[in-house]
């Protein structure tokens, strides 16, 4: 088994914190990890990805190939639907609801959420709104791990794990609020 | 044995940590930036040294001399610094190397945070210098030790040629034992370190006597593989050609005979056993076609070779699972049926908001606003996004340094007003050489230093020297004083900065002006770490 995802959003999201932190609960559950992503120009308020990979199977390439992703995670919406050649077919798209509209000519929101819900199995969410009820808007990436949680071949105490050990160094209450805000995306996700 | 999770650029640097690595230097640059961050932050506790340089040149002739004295060292750059060091470089190929001495040279294809995506493998070959070209985080690793015992067995530079895919890829790595580092040991080779004619002469025939060996170990290496399944089709692949060629086998009929070369010069025997055992090859390699046309070389005319040349495997870009799949004339993958195109819009990097460049680039602007023939040069550096709207304020960008003795050329043919722009990393780098030039001359124009106090565009290392040192440089260096301004770039500044913009281009001879302001980002990185 090979899990694919592309991770992406706007510079400054957090979108390599999000790709850190499943990259890290991945490695202990023993699962073989390779996790592309791109620093540099682009990461000034432009487009940013990650290429994802996590399974038990040798993973022989950085890159996920088109029409193979399972997932796409994404901080913004406009973004999640800028890598969809990458999804395969039943593959699923999860991304914050919130846009960044940081470019003059950004589309028409409400025609981003009508695409966004032509994919089977979409899901689209308030992930600053429920960070900023966990405590702190930043904390969006983290509510967005939790949405995917129950898509990831991963156990939600390995996700927790690896989100404490992140944020270890920067005090409790901050390891507090991103828990909450994995636990906020979970919920949406799944109420029970 | 130890397990670690590691960029491809960390798992060099602590490959050269743990090969005795004694002195590390390089100039940052996309994307081998991480290599030199994690060797600074790893160099006290292991006792060597890592810093960055004033530019590559000086990084490579720093690490010349450790090598000289005995001493493992490493040089770091992105692919076009390897241009700027070239004269140390490719010289240096026919020193006698003492410590081992490996280069690391960052590819970027696709151009991701670059302005070319020229191939370190060709530079490498024209120098006769062997190179090491890692598929996975771990051949990272592994490659980087072994290039250090082949620098030191043959006594030449090693390259390590990684690209974005690998360099900016995390994976586990298992790391091997730590080696001591070389005693202090200088070189006994009283004619190995002199290039005079007659010295030059006798080194040259030596590296070629060398090269044969670099041929010899090739074929050894086991980086390069030969597998041959009796298929019609023979293919040949380079760096992460390899893997993305790999992801697509599943999907042929029958598995095809394939070489893959990861150490070069190219091993020619096994070329050459490929050849014959096959109808036709295919050569899929990230970067230019390097080994194509050697095999042209190689082979002389006859069976059909595929690739970048006859447009089988794409010429520009990078290569990815997609494209490499193509080639190989499997149909794409599908993939979900909904189609976006009709609500995205591209989305390019911009200045932060309150970046110093914005307000410098704002009054250019409006001091040459009634200007019908002014030019503005520019230079590498997030001011670069002063190419960009909303300022579309600046008209050239070319290499580091350019913009100084672009706008002395321009003005001495006769266009005029000339203002350069020009970063203060990219300044020391190699604009000040130029500025020289253009004192000597006087030339009509005004130098604009966006001293900002930090190499912004690869992440905030500090620039070489502090902000208050700008201003004696370029009187030390001859500005007349009176013609040495300074401006400090915020919007309520603008009307006086645009004043001081105009007086100086006013000013028919040369004018320096010093934007001084703290980038952003790396204030709110220095406030952080006070906190
Ligand atoms: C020869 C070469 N080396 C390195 C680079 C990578 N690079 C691009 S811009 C830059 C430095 C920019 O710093 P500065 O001039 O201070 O401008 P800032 O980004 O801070 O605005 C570097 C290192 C390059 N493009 N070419
Ligand atoms: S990082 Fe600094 S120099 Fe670069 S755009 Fe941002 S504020 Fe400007």
């Amino acid at each position: 088994m090979i899990c694919n995802m592309i991770l992406c959003g706007v510079g400054g999201q957090g979108v390599l914190s999000l790709a850190a932190i499943i990259a890290k609960a991945s490695l202990s559950a023993h699962l073989n990890v390779r996790q592309s992503e791109v620093h540099g120009m682009s990461q000034r308020g432009g487009e940013v990805s990650s290429h994802l990979r996590i399974g038990d199977e040798e993973i022989v390439g950085d890159l996920v190939p088109s029409g193979t992703a399972d997932l796409i995670i994404s901080m913004e919406p406009m973004e999640s639907l800028r890598y969809l050649n990458y999804l395969k077919p039943n593959g699923i798209v999860i991304t914050a609801s919130e846009p960044v509209k940081n470019i003059s000519n950004y589309p028409d929101v409400n025609a981003v959420y009508a695409k966004i819900a032509e994919i089977p199995g979409s899901i689209c969410l308030e992930a600053e709104s429920l960070a900023e009820a966990a405590g702190s808007r930043r904390a969006s990436n983290m509510v967005l791990i939790g949405a995917a949680s129950s898509f990831l071949p991963l156990e939600t105490d390995g996700l927790q794990n690896a989100i404490r050990e992140t944020f270890a160094s920067k005090g409790e209450s901050i390891v507090e609020t991103n828990l909450k805000a994995f636990d906020a995306g979970r919920r949406f996700q799944n109420p029970n | 044995m130890i397990e670690r999770v590691l960029l491809g650029d960390e798992a060099l640097a602590q490959a050269a940590v743990d090969a005795g690595l004694s002195c590390a230097y390089g100039y940052p640059g996309t994307p081998s930036t991480e290599v030199m961050e994690y060797l600074i932050a790893a160099s006290e506790a292991n006792g060597f040294k890592a810093m960055w340089c004033t530019n590559e040149k000086t990084a490579y002739e720093e690490a010349l001399g450790a090598s000289l004295a005995g001493k493992r060292a490493l040089i770091t750059m992105k692919h076009v610094g390897l241009n700027a060091s070239a004269d140390a470089f490719v010289n240096s190929a026919l020193l006698s190397i003492n410590g081992g001495l490996v280069v690391c040279v960052a590819d970027d294809p696709g151009m991701h945070s670059s302005q070319n995506e020229q191939d370190t493998r060709a530079l490498a070959a024209f120098a006769k210098v062997p190179v090491f070209e890692p598929v996975s985080q771990q051949e990272v690793y592994d490659m980087t030790r072994e290039a250090f015992e082949v620098s030191e067995r043959f006594g030449v530079p090693v390259i390590l040629r990684m690209v974005t895919r690998i360099a900016h890829s995390r994976a586990s790595v298992r790391l091997s034992e730590k080696r001591p580092q070389n005693g202090l040991n200088k070189s006994s080779d009283k004619t190995g370190w002199m290039l005079l004619p007659a010295t030059a002469k006798r080194n040259w025939a030596r590296l070629l006597e060398k090269e044969k060996q670099f041929h010899s170990y090739s074929e050894e290496s086991k980086y390069n593989t030969l597998k041959l399944t009796g298929s019609k089709i023979g293919v040949i692949t380079g760096g992460l050609g390899g893997n993305y060629f790999r992801e697509n086998t599943g999907d042929l009929p029958q598995e095809l005979s394939r070489l893959h070369i990861g150490f070069y010069p190219i091993p020619a025997e096994k070329v050459r056993r490929l050849y014959e055992s096959v109808d036709e090859i295919l050569v899929i390699e990230e970067g230019y076609p390097v080994i194509e046309e050697q095999l042209r070389g190689l082979l002389g005319p006859g069976k059909p070779i595929h690739g970048k040349l006859d447009g089988t495997v794409v010429r520009t870009g990078e290569l990815t699972p997609d494209n490499v799949r193509a080639a190989l004339a499997l149909p794409p993958r599908p993939c979900g049926s909904v189609n976006a195109s009709d609500v995205i819009v591209p989305r390019p990097p911009a200045l932060c908001k309150g970046c110093p460049h914005a307000d410098t680039f704002a009054a250019v602007k409006a001091a040459l606003a009634e200007q019908p023939q002014s030019l503005v040069t520019s230079d590498i550096g997030c001011y670069s996004l002063g190419a960009l709207p909303p300022h579309s304020a600046i008209e050239t960008i070319v290499c580091m340094g350019a913009s100084v003795g672009m706008a002395k050329g321009a003005a001495e043919a006769g266009l005029y007003p000339v203002v350069a722009t020009i970063g203060d990393s990219t300044f020391l780098h190699s604009g000040m050489t130029a500025l020289i030039d253009c004192i000597q001359n006087n030339t009509d124009m005004t130098l604009i230093i966006l001293d900002n106090s930090t190499v912004g565009m690869t992440g905030g290392q500090p620039t070489m020297i502090p902000s208050s040192r700008f201003e004696p440089l370029v009187r030390g260096l001859g500005v007349d004083p009176e013609h040495i301004r300074t401006i400090v770039p915020l919007p309520q500044q603008h009307d006086k900065n645009t004043a001081i913009i105009k007086e100086e281009i006013e000013h028919r001879g040369l004018s320096v002006i010093l934007a001084v302001r703290e980038c952003i980002e790396t204030a709110k990185r220095r406030a952080r770490k006070t906190k």
